[in-house]
């Protein structure tokens, strides 16, 4: 059976587990409508020219894990940022796992999708914004179909979470190859503060297929600060929808981190919904083997006075492929508009490919929009200034690969995040640094 | 220390220089003068290991071994050292880290093992007080928005920390207001030893006054065509270089 006839006869039993009075219960019903219209995305779509999900969707992954299974801290503790104190949502195969989370009621709600989406107390908010930001597109109308778990983050007003959000979802590998689409929705109301660390990882071979979706809101002057942590097996591979609602004054970063994975596709939109928003977009990509990593960013410019600001940055080597593909629409009433795009690649290897596309649609006329996108090899005059202060050419090409990359982090508001990136693009360049990181 | 002989280089198909001759021994300081496109630069890329130049004749000669041959980061290895005179700026690594890892290659060359932390911090006070850094100034990126007089600053900081045999200044004054030239100069006079020699090369006689060197050369087309003490840098400053250029054809 292909995977998509096997979605749409799974959506039936997953049907008979679920509270069909519930008001969401119309929502699945039309995403699931619409997900049979439209199937998988294909490469004859404009969006996907770079990127097939052919190789991907052939696996026969299974919708539901059979059974749950029980990892312990000791097996994870190394995908946590663990030097810190944080708080953790924890998922294994999809499923929640309370003892390896550390959620909260107290100040603000740090905790599951599956309680807010079916107790009372929390259905005004589902109303208010579930669902509400993500469009109807194939595979988001699939993982909307599906919702049922995740992470539900709200933060009331002028509440700054005092600690991290970690969201992290592990799959075992007791399937031979499974499908997982985690829902979450974050809210930060006006004035609020919270930073968030979100990673998918598997802790074996087989192969997992991660259809995510993430619903942000951020009111008025509301700060997000966001990292996803990309560094998979090379058997998994990931498709994260994510869409951010940021009304005035409020400042969203979203950091990605894609090391790892077999397929990796990010699509990062964020909605300008008032004056004096800030909109953070930053990607290091460091890749090789046949991995594969795409960027399709969109930045709404729907108000006067906003700023976006994105910097990507990749290394490919082998036959790795990337995609860049940044669309920065600027209405015409969006006047003032601050827009700033980079997206700057080093190819290591001949058969390595990267496909950057930057779309900029400006119907307004007073704006500050620029882009720069450059593909290129190292710096031969910057080896030689290194070689001449006695640093051999494959030390000097690796230092020149961490700096290039490394710069992306100035922007890292937690330490130990940068920390751990620092060393992980150390580790991928296969550079000893004659320094600490 | 330094002997060249015959040196004949050129980059893509052009040739720059024609035949240098050039002695340097240890404990001396030589000063390379002369008019813009004469080749100066070439000749200090080249004794460093730029690759970008083609040597086509002649050999470089340093402690009485060949160094042709070797890149650029193995006459580092060997003490020779290039102060550039437009330094590359690397974004994303300090000049504590960069300095850091230059000291520890080249130990790693020279089959030592890492400068222990707490010297190298040591060091890099010291040397950083000598030349009036700013400590915040160590932990910025490698060049990036260094200022023209900062840029030069932080080269010589560098000589300092990686102590060269030889050191080759390739207009190491452009950009140095005349506190900044003081500085940098006194830095340098700082770093002479009886062991240790210098190689400055510069367009303007200014530097002199505060580097004084034993041996004056003026390159012009790719050729030495005058060596003489420092009153030939202050005749030149005087001058030009139109009447030596004159004096070659009498």
């Amino acid at each position: 059976m292909k995977l998509k006839e096997k979605l749409l006869s799974s959506y039936l039993a997953f049907e008979e587990n679920i509270d069909l009075e519930n008001d969401i219960h119309n929502i699945r019903n039309e995403a699931i409508k619409y997900f049979e219209h439209s199937g998988f995305p294909h490469r004859k779509q404009e969006a996907w020219k770079y990127t097939s999900l052919n190789s991907i969707l052939k696996e026969d992954y299974s919708i539901f894990p059979k059974k749950e299974d029980t990892i312990e801290y000791r097996d994870i503790k190394k995908y946590c940022i663990h030097d810190i104190d944080t708080y953790q949502i924890v998922f294994v195969d999809g499923i929640y796992a309370s003892h390896l989370s550390q959620t909260t009621h107290d100040k603000f709600d740090a905790c599951l999708m599956s309680s807010a989406l079916n107790k009372a107390k929390y259905k005004p908010i589902i109303k208010k914004y579930f669902n509400k930001v993500a469009p109807q597109e194939s595979l988001t109308a699939l993982n909307t179909a599906f919702s049922y778990e995740g992470a539900y983050i709200k933060i009331p007003k002028g509440v700054a979470a005092e600690k991290p959000i970690q969201i992290l979802n592990f799959s075992t590998g007791n399937e031979h190859a499974l499908m997982i689409q985690p829902r979450n929705l974050i809210i930060a109301e006006d004035n609020a503060q919270v930073q968030i660390i979100e990673r998918h990882q598997s802790l074996t071979e087989n192969a997992v297929l991660t259809n995510s979706v993430t619903e942000i809101f951020a009111g008025k002057n509301a700060n997000v600060d966001y990292y996803k942590i990309q560094n998979d097996k090379v058997t998994s591979s990931l498709i994260d929808n994510t869409y951010i609602s940021q009304d005035r004054d409020s400042e969203v970063s979203m950091h990605t981190f894609s090391f790892g994975g077999k397929l990796t596709r990010n699509n990062l939109n964020f909605y300008q919904n008032g004056s004096n928003i800030n909109s953070i977009l930053k990607g290091v990509t460091i890749i090789e083997g046949k991995q594969h990593v795409d960027h399709n960013t969109l930045v709404h410019h729907r108000k006067p006075h906003c700023e976006s600001h994105q910097d990507y940055k990749g290394i490919f080597a082998e036959k790795s492929t990337g995609v860049f593909n940044g669309k920065v629409l600027v209405d015409k009433i969006a006047q003032k508009t601050d827009a700033f795009q980079s997206n700057n690649n080093i190819l290591i290897d001949d058969q390595a490919t990267i496909n950057s596309k930057p779309q900029l649609e400006i119907f307004a006329d007073d704006v500050k929009c620029s882009h720069g996108c450059t593909i290129g090899q190292l710096d031969e005059e910057a080896l030689f200034y290194m070689q001449s202060r006695g640093i051999p050419q494959k030390e000097a090409r690796a230092l020149l690969m961490y700096a290039f990359a490394n710069n992306v982090l100035n922007s890292v508001k937690i330490p130990e995040i940068n920390k751990r990136i620092t060393k992980q693009i150390a580790l991928k360049i296969g550079v000893q640094l004659g320094f600490d990181l | 220390m330094l002997k060249i002989h015959n040196l004949h280089a050129e980059v893509e198909g052009e040739k720059i220089l024609k035949g240098v001759n050039l002695e340097i021994n240890p404990g001396e300081v030589h000063a390379i003068m002369g008019p813009n496109g004469s080749g100066k630069s070439t000749l200090a890329s080249v004794v460093a290991g730029n690759e970008e130049y083609e040597v086509t004749e002649g050999e470089i000669l340093f402690d009485k071994s060949n160094i042709s041959e070797l890149s650029a980061d193995e006459r580092a290895h060997k003490g020779i050292f290039l102060s550039f005179q437009y330094p590359v700026e690397i974004p994303g690594v300090s000049v504590t880290n960069f300095i850091k890892t230059a000291i520890n290659q080249i130990r790693k060359a020279q089959g030592l093992k890492d400068m222990p932390a707490n010297e190298m911090l040591k060091k890099i006070r010291e040397k950083s007080a000598m030349l009036g850094m700013d400590r915040k100034f160590l932990s910025r990126s490698l060049n990036e928005s260094f200022s023209g007089g900062e840029k030069k600053r932080n080269e010589i900081f560098q000589m300092a920390m990686l102590e060269p045999q030889l050191a080759i200044l390739d207009e190491t004054d452009s950009g140095l207001d005349i506190d900044a030239l003081k500085i940098v100069a006194d830095g340098v006079n700082k770093l002479r030893t009886k062991d240790n020699a210098t190689l400055v090369i510069t367009h303007y006689q200014r530097l002199l006054d505060y580097i004084v060197p034993d041996v004056v050369h003026v390159l012009v087309d790719g050729k030495i065509i005058k060596s003489g003490d420092k009153e030939l840098a202050k005749k030149l400053e005087k001058r030009g270089y139109d009447w030596l250029k004159e004096e070659q054809l009498v």
